[in-house]
């Protein structure tokens, strides 16, 4: 929880912190456990019912452990015209993972995504921060199997 | 700075990335090494150049032969001919689709000629990551006039009489919307560039922070003199990494020269700007919502009046530009309002950039004067439809904006002859379907975009929109009355028109478009239980045509759900009661045998 002070403790003067504070807090621990929330709302002196608000109206948060590789399939529109669909589907099938799941062994995580803004090449998907572009079924296996 | 025969402009966008640029750059650093041309010949590795689908891409300077799908494989052979011998490579040129001349020089091909770029002036050109190389192409000149001769009033009416309006979707006028602001009561006052592109099928926003981050940043600088703010925010969607990265090294980088901070090039003037990371909300792109994002709080948007202008961040004057808007205002005070007020149409001044994508040959991000038509945009410089399809109709304005069909492609594109036609400017999405494109699966999409996205602030929004969703997807499946288009009729006008923000008040426009220009497509859905695109599951079937079949058994090994059977070597059969109807057979399918009925 050391971690967590410090990052409170740096926003301490900043007017607005909550949104600031929690993405610092989720990409030290990685998600936002229960713990991490009630210390923020110790910290800034903020009920906790608002920080929940807060966390799960944004797509960005989340309150469970991601796996290694997050999977992101964009669902925007020129990836739903050129076929998101079947993309989606297939990624689907192939780790056995339903959109907004994590494998047990905290492998992957499959989240689709409303735009990745990479439209010139859709369909579009990103294995963390890497993209790939121009998707067809074939593709993904082979992408998927290198990790 | 040191001098080189030739310079190979090499493009580092995230498109060209993905396809292996950086392992050309190392390729191309290599050979021409190993061939003593390194005094001789540069690499330089620049923003986007915007198309996208022929990357990854490079321009040779000061000859200008545009190069296009190189492979590392290519370079060897490449680097001898062209760099060592002087020839181009024939065989890297670009070739247009149904024409058999390649185009060597970039100003001749289609997709650039008849570009004109204010906003993305300097794409291509320079290392985003290098303030020097922006001052060097006339960077920071603007803010320099504007701090030394003019008053944030003249300022004010320069940006006025260009005619400029916003670029984030409602057109307001920029000047108007600045002096507003002035004129209102409080301290401080804010100035925010709103970067939160939240459209699916828009991608300008990203690429002009990712190629020219200083020319918003100026943009920000001359807003806030005029208007009097002290402290600005960019705020950037999370979504976007590498656009955030360029424009905190942006920041570091002026703040260094002098042009953010306390006494701006040693004037009275002082400003300072922060970066807050959107945290994946469409609604944050609705003004106030984004505030309230700032602020710490959920973004639902607020009550106008009273307008940011009066009663924004923390109650005080605050005034929101869109990323596109503000990077051209440098251009407007470097050139003068009179030069940019000539380009464009009577009510739509300067130019726009339109993310061309979706089912054409030429995808990728382009800025034209307004006032061209869409028929220019998608056969001129987007090179007609993919595999010779047939055009349907173009959505223009993400999930506010609507479905353009083919009887209205000869428009002139601007702000009022759009809503005309039941789409908006939005953005500058411009996604292009084809045939196999189905309306009313499209509107489906939209509405559960949209019904995600609903803060839920507004009834007649949260359930508006969730009704509305409920009817469609029941014509998609081919379990809707002729009575449920009168119902969808009625129900949309209300949630325009009882909403509280740009959200809600749009939300029914896809819908609405949709019915209107392709009614035959709904009807066809409700009284014939068909799918004329052939998109909507419930509607369809696929079957594999016996003369076709090779059995090749690609099909049979691709199935998710082990439905496809038959003997070997013979053609195969699909069960329909285990198919899921994925259409990954047909699309591996080498023979076309497989076809939906």
């Amino acid at each position: 929880m050391d971690k967590l002070n410090e990052i409170i403790d740096k926003y301490r003067e900043t007017e607005g912190a909550l949104i600031p504070i929690l993405q610092e807090a989720q990409e030290a621990f990685g998600y936002l456990p229960k713990d991490v929330l009630v210390g923020i709302g110790k910290g800034l002196k903020l009920p906790l019912s608002q920080i929940y608000g807060v966390v799960t109206f944004y797509s960005q948060f989340f309150l469970t452990p991601h796996g290694k590789y997050t999977i992101r399939a964009c669902r925007g529109t020129a990836c739903h015209v050129q076929g998101a669909k079947k993309i989606i589907s297939t990624i689907e099938n192939l780790i056995n993972l339903k959109e907004g799941e994590t494998s047990p062994d905290l492998k992957f995580t499959f989240e689709t995504v409303a735009c990745l803004g990479a439209c010139a090449l859709s369909p579009v998907m990103m294995v963390n921060k890497d993209y790939f572009g121009k998707m067809t079924p074939k593709k993904i296996t082979t992408i998927l199997s290198q990790y | 700075m040191k001098e080189y025969r030739t310079n190979i402009m090499l493009c580092t966008g995230t498109e060209c990335v993905n396809k292996g640029a950086l392992e050309i750059k190392k390729a191309l650093e290599e050979e021409v090494k190993k061939r003593g041309l390194e005094d001789e010949v540069v690499v330089i590795p620049t923003s986007c150049d915007g198309f996208c689908n022929a990357g990854p891409i490079m321009i040779v300077q000061p000859d200008g032969i545009f190069y296009q799908q190189v492979k590392v494989e290519h370079i060897p052979h490449l680097v001898e001919e062209h760099f060592l011998k002087g020839r181009p490579v024939k065989s890297l040129i670009y070739v247009p689709q149904k024409e058999a001349q390649p185009i060597a020089r970039m100003k001749d091909i289609a997709f650039f000629r008849e570009q004109r770029l204010i906003t993305l002036r300097n794409r291509g050109l320079i290392d985003p990551e290098k303030i020097d190389e922006y001052i060097g192409r006339d960077g920071y000149k603007a803010l320099v006039k504007v701090l030394t001769s003019m008053t944030p009033q003249e300022v004010i009416e320069e940006i006025k009489a260009s005619g400029l309006r916003g670029r984030g979707g409602a057109g307001f006028p920029t000047g108007k919307k600045w002096e507003f602001c002035r004129a209102a009561k409080g301290e401080p006052k804010y100035m925010i560039c709103n970067a939160d592109e939240g459209d699916p099928g828009a991608f300008m926003d990203r690429s002009i922070i990712e190629t020219d981050p200083h020319s918003i940043l100026e943009g920000m600088v001359i807003g806030a003199y005029a208007i009097g703010a002290s402290l600005g925010y960019v705020f950037i969607r999370i979504e976007y990494p590498l656009a955030i990265k360029r424009m905190e090294h942006a920041i570091e980088q002026a703040k260094n020269y002098g042009l953010l901070g306390e006494n701006i090039l040693g004037s009275d003037f002082s400003f300072e700007v922060k970066i807050f990371r959107g945290a994946g909300a469409f609604v944050c792109g609705e003004e106030t919502a984004l505030m309230a994002s700032i602020e710490g709080r959920n973004p639902e948007p607020g009550q106008r009046p009273p307008f940011p202008a009066q009663s924004g961040l923390w109650d005080k004057p605050t005034n929101i530009n869109n990323v596109e808007t503000l990077a051209n205002v440098a251009a407007i005070i470097n050139r003068g309002a009179k030069w940019f007020a000539e380009i464009g149409t009577e009510t739509s001044k300067g130019t726009k950039v339109f993310s061309l994508v979706g089912k054409v040959n030429n995808t990728g991000l382009v800025e034209v004067p307004m006032g061209i038509t869409l028929r220019q945009m998608i056969y001129e410089i987007g090179g007609g439809i993919q595999n010779n399809k047939r055009f349907k109709a173009v959505q223009i304005g993400g999930p506010s904006g609507g479905c353009i069909p083919e009887n209205l492609l000869d428009m002139p594109i601007d702000y009022e002859e759009l809503i005309k036609v039941g789409a908006i400017m939005g953005s500058g999405g411009m996604i292009v379907m084809d045939e196999n494109t189905c309306m009313v699966d499209i509107t489906k999409y939209f509405l559960t975009f949209l019904n995600g996205e609903s803060c839920g602030r507004c009834t007649s929004c949260r359930d508006g929109i969730d009704a509305m969703l409920e009817v469609v997807t029941r014509i998609c499946e081919g379990k809707a009355i002729e009575e449920d288009i009168e119902f969808l009729e009625e129900l949309a006008p209300v949630v325009k028109d009882a909403s509280l923000c740009g959200l809600g008040q749009s939300a029914p426009n896809p819908l609405l478009s949709t019915l209107h220009h392709f009614r035959d497509e709904y009807l066809t859905h409700i009284k014939e239980k068909r799918c004329p695109a052939g998109v909507c599951k419930e509607l369809i079937r696929y079957s594999i045509n016996s003369e076709k079949c090779k059995a090749c058994l690609l099909c049979v090994k691709a199935c998710p759900s082990s439905a496809i059977f038959g003997e070997k070597k013979q053609p195969q059969t699909i069960n329909i009661d285990k198919c899921i109807k994925c259409g990954v057979c047909r699309e591996i399918c080498k023979f076309d045998a497989v076809i939906i009925i």
